[in-house]
């Protein structure tokens, strides 16, 4: 690992004036991507900004029709959160299903959602139930955050503080758990909230957490496993690597898109 | 060269580190608690799992920095010196949950994780599903499952915490 200078302030403001004061800085969450990222030599921050410190940043609410969850807030925390598990079981679902335990007593959503992993299990969740990501400059829906492999819509100097979830009557996540990483070669998160019906896929495509509108169209008759019967994605645009292929990889998707069906309907 | 200062095993230690220490090193090589292994370096093996605030977490995934001020546990602050073991160490003892040996600092910080978040009584199904972070070459895990649903049980119960602290 490069060396680097360490931060740690105690509100969003110095963190964003140590982003502004140091351009080639990296904010650290639960740092269970970016350090091994950084011990590979693959990163070269010049500062870490530390938000552990940084009031505000942490919980699991609800506001309304809503569940707000703050950027800090641990996998291991979210997880058992009562207020999830009993508004938005299936999004409680979605940290539980994160890497193994010592990684989801460290990481955290913002961190997840910043770094966006192509085979990350949160921006799938954020995504399939169109989440809100708040920052401390604005709010940003989630269609339009995930702009691709590892990259987000986020500008220099902005930090995620919190992500907000429109509480769905329908919604559960499942992922083909690669057995050594614990990331997801394919997770699946489908959602019914009105008419707003949504299929999110991670792990699958090339471009990193994608919706697949021809099952969103197809579940508008019937939100039901039985919608999606004999239906299949192309293989093209999805990720091929020695752990999957391609065609591997979008016949995953369909299957597990089923199952996910199958959660959420109670079926 | 930044200074750092946690609680080791109850005591206060303080260091000066470069900001890419990590917390294994720190405890290894400035501290010489040497019981905190490293297996992978990539998160993955939990061989340098410790306690921090009383939370297992892998030791080489964690700044010495981020550690300023937190009550770090590790494998020698179990048991006093010449005292008796920990119920979870004399477990793994009695079940022959180990071999080489070199996996189980960390099995045995992250079990006593699972008796902090799952209680006392343990089925083997939890047990391993629990295990996902911690890797062990030799043994295939049957006398590691038994030893923790052992060493769980002779706990002290709801004072896991203190009992790690």
């Amino acid at each position: 690992m490069y060396n680097f200078t360490f931060h740690r302030p105690t509100t969003v403001r110095q963190a964003a004036g140590l982003l502004a004061r140091n351009p080639e800085a990296k904010l650290l969450a639960g740092g269970h991507s970016l350090i091994p990222v950084m011990k590979q030599r693959l990163a070269q921050p010049s500062a870490l900004i530390d938000l552990s410190l940084v009031e505000g940043l942490t919980g699991v609410e609800q506001k309304g029709r809503s569940i707000v969850i703050g950027a800090m807030t641990r996998h291991a925390d979210a997880a058992i959160s009562p207020v999830l598990q009993q508004a938005l079981p299936g999004l409680a679902a979605v940290p539980a299903a994160v890497g193994d335990p010592q990684v989801r007593n460290r990481g955290t959503i913002g961190g997840s959602v910043a770094n966006n992993d192509p085979n990350a299990d949160y921006p799938a969740a954020v995504l399939g139930l169109g989440a809100t990501i708040i920052t401390n400059k604005r709010r940003i829906a989630a269609d339009d955050f995930f702009t691709g492999m590892f990259s987000t819509a986020l500008e220099d100097g902005e930090i995620i503080t919190k992500i907000s979830f429109s509480i769905a009557k329908k919604a559960a996540y499942e992922k083909f758990k690669h057995p050594a990483s614990g990331f997801a070669l394919v997770g699946v998160f489908v959602s019914k909230r009105g008419a707003d019906i949504r299929v999110a896929v991670t792990g699958a495509g090339s471009n990193g957490v994608f919706r697949v509108k021809s099952f969103e169209e197809a579940l508008k008759k019937r939100f039901a496993a039985k919608s999606l019967e004999g239906m299949t994605i192309p293989a093209t645009g999805m990720n091929s690597d020695i752990h999957a292929s391609a065609e591997y990889r979008a016949h995953l998707v369909s299957v597990l898109a089923r199952r996910a069906l199958a959660k959420a309907t109670g079926g | 060269m930044p200074a750092v200062s946690m609680t080791v095993n109850g005591k206060a230690v303080t260091g000066d580190v470069e900001a890419r220490t990590l917390l294994v090193q720190f405890l290894r090589e400035h501290l010489r608690l040497t019981g905190t292994h490293v297996g992978c370096d990539t998160s993955q093996c939990g061989a340098c799992v410790v306690h921090v605030d009383g939370i297992a977490a892998k030791s080489c995934t964690l700044l010495a920095l981020q550690c300023e001020g937190a009550k770090v546990t590790t494998i020698e602050g179990l048991a006093e010196p010449n005292g008796p073991l920990h119920p979870m160490q004399e477990a793994f003892r009695e079940n022959h949950g180990l071999q080489c040996g070199y996996c189980t600092p960390g099995m045995i910080m992250s079990a006593l994780d699972i008796v902090r978040r799952h209680g006392n009584e343990l089925d083997e199904h939890t047990i391993r599903e629990q295990l996902d972070g911690n890797i062990c070459r030799c043994t295939g895990y049957h006398n590691i499952v038994k030893a923790i649903a052992a060493g769980a049980k002779n706990m002290p119960k709801a004072s896991t915490r203190q009992a790690a602290e």
